[in-house]
């Protein structure tokens, strides 16, 4: 099996999935020739013609308001938008249309598009290049939000939400797509080379949205993550010595709710980590649903460990990110009963 | 010290508000038969003086002229007039019901019939219609069910969209009606897309878009021309310039000293301006622009012009902000009436087959409206509390089945 880093297991999904569909088709910024400005597209128009793979104007609604008609259509629209930070255009073709299409037509009309974009730090890319503007989306009735941690899992859930007949915004953690950034930013950054989840099959598999994975199985606490936040998680684990489970949710609408279940009541105790701002983040989703499931087994009060509530800075940028150094005091202050 | 006035900002007015005669002493009408018909394959850049002419086809005195004539046979014509018929009198019925009690909510069309009815005998069913909330005569016309359209605006068990939106807001995939939004704009750029899937699958079919004058100013009537001109796509995107987006008048849209077509003509479209209470002309231009999409020469923009005779809503109360009396003195008349004295003229229609066909569509409606309120008005009936849960996806995911078992249904 080929190693791959995340951009080339995204493209393998999508070259799957132009092979396998003549109803889908891509289309977004500079994803045509050039091959989309991460490069996840690279090769895709060549092998498969104009019409397959194609630029779009700088039009984010746009883009997302002609996918919802391609969708209407029959087609299952691909589209790109090149950094999160540009999504909000296509909010409300988004929320008012995508969403909402099946549920006011009765389902006479549906859009099974699904969105990529690249989201999140740790790139110096200053706010309009950094932000993970995911509980925008898992807010909204009928959209699902999916974000993949490693390759073999970008290429099967990429493949799931292509395949999914209800539209899906796939954040992309742009930070680890060439390695597995683990937060400790002075030290060397490894690839994906030698990773066990770099391994990705040339064909077509899906991973199941809806599904949890636990990433490192643990006794002690239970820590939740997506995204670039799990390798971070996993090395602040390693590093404080505490015998945590850390999950990968994978897909935050569906939300597996069970396995965090499961863990929460076993472990008695619980860190929420993600990149985005701490009020009204999707871990404020996940506090209320372990209290409300895990209240009686809980030894120790919930902690969020997250973004600043600022706009995500430049040269402060390893200030706001929730570092591996802010969730190793998280964990310790869960074990010793000491407040943060 | 400075030798220029002070700057000064501009709001803009319309020339008359209540209690002042209207003045339509602006408005650029030109004379039937007066404006050219391009070939269908011309170049855009050939036609552009169309944006700010006005195609129209019948004269005061109900005489076609000019080559925008459509020629139509005596049953197109019989059709065409019968569904401006229906639909007027089904406003005003559904008007009342309002009224009544019998539903929140209710949008009328008074005066625009034309432009829905006479597109709708263009297009085919299979194709697909953008509409937003002012063309329920594109289902009249093709004979959609009156019970279901009432259904769905008594929001009752019967309801074909379960009960899901305001009243009006449509949706029948079978008879190429596209679910409408309350959201202004936003189905401009989906009716792109969807005929750009139509050319990608190399299918026959086409895409029409509806917008008022005012919602041209969202963004995404932009978005729709940007993408309608890249990539070509088979669609015709109108704009129904009924001169009121609810209070505002049409400057607040934008086209002071310009049209509504015109803003085609940066974007390298082909853009009509065309007198829209005028049946023979909306069905000429339409026609014009169904052949050009459909023989891969992309987009068309079509500014009707008209009036909107009716409130905004019934919410609404135009007395407040307009003239009484513009409507009726509305200087390209009445769409019905314009269509009816035309045929008077040809010999085939009559003032007795005109009131005969009022009469027929008293009963239609009538009879649809006893068959929907048998059913329910609004609150009497509606569809079971289970159905609140589902179509929000495909399938339920866990939490949907959760709250539904805790709304006990």
């Amino acid at each position: 099996m080929p190693a791959m880093n995340m951009i080339q297991a995204l493209n393998s999904a999508l070259d799957c999935m132009l092979d396998a569909d003549p109803t889908v088709l891509i289309f977004g910024q500079d994803v045509g020739y050039f091959g989309g400005v991460f490069r996840v597209t690279d090769g895709l128009q060549k092998k498969y013609g104009l019409t397959r793979c194609f630029d779009a104007p700088i039009a984010e609604s746009g883009i997302v308001g002609a996918a919802v008609g391609m969708g209407a259509y029959g087609l299952r629209p691909v589209v790109e938008i090149q950094f999160a930070d540009y999504i909000y255009p296509a909010y409300d073709q988004i929320v008012s249309e995508a969403a909402k299409l099946r549920y006011r037509s009765a389902g006479q009309f549906t859009a099974p598009l699904t969105v990529r974009t690249p989201y999140g730090g740790g790139i110096f890319g200053g706010q309009t290049h950094s932000q993970s503007p995911e509980s925008l989306f898992t807010h909204i009735a009928g959209v699902k939000t999916v974000i993949p941690s490693n390759p073999y899992d970008a290429k099967g859930l990429l493949i799931s939400a292509i395949e999914d007949d209800d539209p899906v915004i796939f954040f992309e953690p742009k930070r680890i797509y060439n390695g597995p950034f683990d937060g400790w930013r002075d030290r060397p950054v490894s690839g994906w080379a030698g990773h066990p989840q770099a391994e990705v099959p040339r064909e077509h598999y899906r991973v199941p949205l809806g599904k949890a994975v636990i990433a490192r199985p643990g006794d002690a606490a239970t820590v939740l993550a997506y995204g670039t936040m799990v390798h971070v998680a996993l090395a602040a684990v390693a590093h404080s010595g505490v015998d945590a489970e850390v999950i990968d949710l994978r897909t935050l609408v569906p939300l597996d709710i069970e396995t965090i279940e499961a863990s929460v009541k076993k472990t008695g105790r619980c860190i929420v980590v993600h990149e985005a701002p701490l009020t009204s983040g999707y871990g404020a989703e996940l506090v209320a649903l372990v209290q409300e499931r895990c209240f009686y087994h809980l030894e120790a009060p919930i902690v969020r460990v997250t973004g600043w509530d600022t706009p995500y800075p430049h040269a402060l940028e390893w200030d706001y990110f929730p570092g591996p150094e802010r969730i190793g005091e998280a964990l310790k202050s869960i074990m010793s009963g000491e407040a943060l | 010290m400075k030798n220029a006035p002070a700057l000064s900002l501009h709001i803009p007015e319309p020339s008359r508000r209540p209690g002042e005669a209207p003045d339509f002493s602006r408005l650029k009408l030109g004379e039937a038969g007066g404006a050219p018909r391009p070939p269908v394959h011309a170049p855009a850049e050939t036609m552009r003086d169309l944006a700010y002419d006005l195609i129209r086809v019948l004269d005061d005195a109900g005489r076609a002229l000019g080559p925008w004539d459509p020629g139509l046979d005596e049953e197109t014509l019989v059709r065409g007039l019968k569904a401006m018929i229906l639909t007027r009198v089904f406003d005003e019925r559904m008007y009342r019901a309002q009224r009544q009690g019998k539903t929140s909510f209710y949008m009328k069309c008074t005066g625009e019939e034309a432009v829905a009815c006479a597109q709708a005998l263009v297009l085919r069913r299979e194709d697909m219609g953008f509409p937003t909330y002012r063309q329920q005569g594109l289902l009249i016309a093709r004979g959609y069910p009156l019970v279901d359209m009432m259904n769905q605006i008594y929001s009752n068990a019967a309801d074909p969209i379960k009960g899901r939106q305001l009243p009006i807001m449509y949706s029948s995939r079978d008879y190429g009606f596209f679910s409408i939004s309350g959201n202004l704009g936003t189905q401009l750029p989906q009716a792109v897309g969807w005929a750009m899937a139509s050319a990608y699958s190399g299918d026959d079919r086409i895409a029409s878009a509806w917008t008022g004058d005012g919602a041209t100013a969202e963004g995404d009537f932009h978005h729709a021309l940007t993408f309608a001109s890249i990539y070509r796509a088979p669609v015709i995107l109108n704009v129904v310039n009924n001169q009121w987006a609810i209070s505002s008048f049409s400057g607040f849209a934008g086209t002071q000293g310009s049209t509504f077509a015109a803003k085609g003509l940066g974007y390298g479209l082909p853009s009509l301006r065309v007198d829209g209470n005028d049946f023979l002309a909306v069905y000429a231009a339409t026609r014009w622009a169904e052949a050009r999409a459909r023989s891969n020469q992309g987009a068309t923009l079509i500014e009707f012009f008209t009036y909107r005779a009716a409130q905004h809503s019934t919410s609404d109360d135009p007395a407040r902000y307009r003239p009484a009396d513009e409507a009726a003195l509305w200087p390209l008349g009445d769409p019905i009436q314009r269509l009816k004295a035309h045929m008077i003229l040809l010999g085939l229609w009559s003032d007795a087959q005109h009131l005969a066909a009022e009469e027929e569509a008293q009963d239609m409606v009538r009879a649809a409206a006893r068959e929907a309120e048998a059913i329910g008005t609004l609150g009497q009936s509606r569809v079971s509390s289970r159905t609140l849960f589902e179509d929000v996806f495909k399938e339920p995911d866990g939490r949907l089945r959760r709250q539904r078992q805790q709304l006990g249904v």
